[in-house]
């Protein structure tokens, strides 16, 4: 479990460096290696309808990881350690219960706290998913140079900081979202329109960048005109 | 001293027993997502829009304006594929998908990623240096190919659609799928002929 409350920016990966090389893909991989990952990928989808909340919530849940429960028990293990800061934020489970489940499984007697009262968020989606309809005219149109905006943020984000601050073309309309940024948080959906806006590597990581379109999907909040 | 991290087979299998017995969750609806996506849901559906879009332009045309559509004429629809993009392979450009803050991936065309796509590495190396991770991943491209990558930073997902490769006009759509790979579906392979 983590208690780091802000988003720590492990999961914030584009253009990091540190991770070695690129990993090559077998030719035969089980969808679930282990039986545990399939168990812990079920809980983690129903996590969200257990917990009141909703998939940018438990994006939300996974960027506040600690290194630890980022990192060290593999990607079904990140579910999982998301899975369950979404049901204590809630108060589905109380802290200190699958600790105490798993030492009893393993030979232990540690008492385990009950079910605490459950305190979901005052939130109810309109709609299903995350595509919406908006009313409002899109601000940007394609061929617009846009800048992508910096800033530290409070909480759940889709701005990668590879892209933060740095200028780029606007080259495809996308359907408007719920911005995850509030959406994550229970504080409304804000939905609006999104674009696929291109980058050029030289501008993103400097003149000795390798030669490629960088496109990236970015909410109209994201970004303001050049 | 810290606490010993429990193993994470353990803590899955505490969570459940104590989810199970609160109620909270049926052991059944568990199987029945575990099942949709081992066994139902997987790459062979986009092999199938694949070989359909080779060997029907006007196919291939749907696909390329609406791809929500154009799949869901073949019956791929549903969770993390409410709204795709396919974006098309040539001789001179080159596409690949990534998601850098997570593993945003279109499900209903190619069912749960694979471990190398969720890898760190990839995740934060395809948006700075995708040709040196294309060829670390044995895909080695012309330096006169184009890349363009996308990174799945909203709802919408993006699917590849390879290049037919040569020596494959005489087969049939059906025989067509088999060729098409995973891998190539994401850019970081091509399809080959056998």
């Amino acid at each position: 479990m983590s208690d780091i409350e802000t988003a720590t920016g492990i999961h914030d990966m584009g253009g990091t460096t540190g991770w070695g090389r690129a990993p090559v893909p077998e030719r035969y991989e089980p969808v679930f290696k282990e039986p545990w990952e399939a168990r812990a990928f079920a809980m983690a989808l129903l996590s969200m309808r257990m917990s009141g909340t909703n998939l940018d919530a438990f994006r939300h849940a996974l960027s506040r990881l600690d290194r630890a429960d980022y990192l060290d028990d593999g990607y079904y293990g990140r579910w999982l350690h998301g899975a369950e800061n979404l049901l204590y934020d809630s108060s589905i489970i109380a802290p200190g219960t699958v600790e105490a489940r798993a030492a009893n499984l393993s030979g232990g007697q540690v008492e385990e706290p009950s079910a605490p009262e459950p305190h979901r968020p005052d939130y109810k989606p309109t709609a299903a998913g995350s595509i919406r309809v908006v009313d409002a005219p899109r601000r940007f149109s394609v061929g617009q140079r846009v800048r992508a905006k910096r800033f530290d943020p409070p909480g759940h984000t889709r701005l990668p900081r590879y892209v933060m601050g740095h200028l780029g073309t606007v080259v495809a309309p996308r359907p408007a979202q719920v911005l995850p940024d509030t959406h994550a948080h229970f504080q409304g959906e804000n939905a609006q329109w999104v674009y696929t806006v291109r980058f050029e590597p030289t501008e993103l990581f400097g003149p000795d960048a390798e030669r490629f379109g960088l496109n990236i999907d970015l909410y109209e909040d994201y970004l303001e005109a050049a | 001293m810290t606490e010993p991290r429990i193993p994470i087979a353990l803590r899955t299998q505490a969570l459940e027993e104590l989810l199970v017995e609160r109620g909270l969750v049926d052991p059944a609806v568990m199987d029945t997502f575990i099942k949709m996506y081992e066994t139902d849901i997987g790459p062979l559906n986009g092999a199938k829009v694949v070989a359909k879009a080779w060997t029907d332009p006007e196919y291939k045309a749907r696909l390329l304006a609406d791809g929500t559509a154009a799949v869901a004429e073949l019956g791929f629809k549903g969770s993390q594929g409410e709204h795709i993009v396919v974006v098309e392979n040539t001789p001179d450009r080159h596409n690949v998908v990534v998601c850098t803050l997570c593993s945003c991936y279109p499900w209903p065309l190619l069912g749960l990623p694979p471990s190398w796509y969720k890898d760190p590495a990839y995740r934060s190396r395809m948006v700075r240096e995708p040709r040196t991770v294309l060829a670390e991943m044995g895909l080695h491209l012309g330096d006169d190919v184009e890349i363009e990558v996308w990174d799945s930073s909203s709802e919408v997902r993006y699917f590849v659609l390879p290049e037919r490769p040569s020596g494959t006009a005489e087969l049939a759509e059906e025989d067509l799928v088999p060729l098409v790979t995973r891998d190539a579906m994401v850019g970081v392979a091509k399809v080959a002929a056998s």
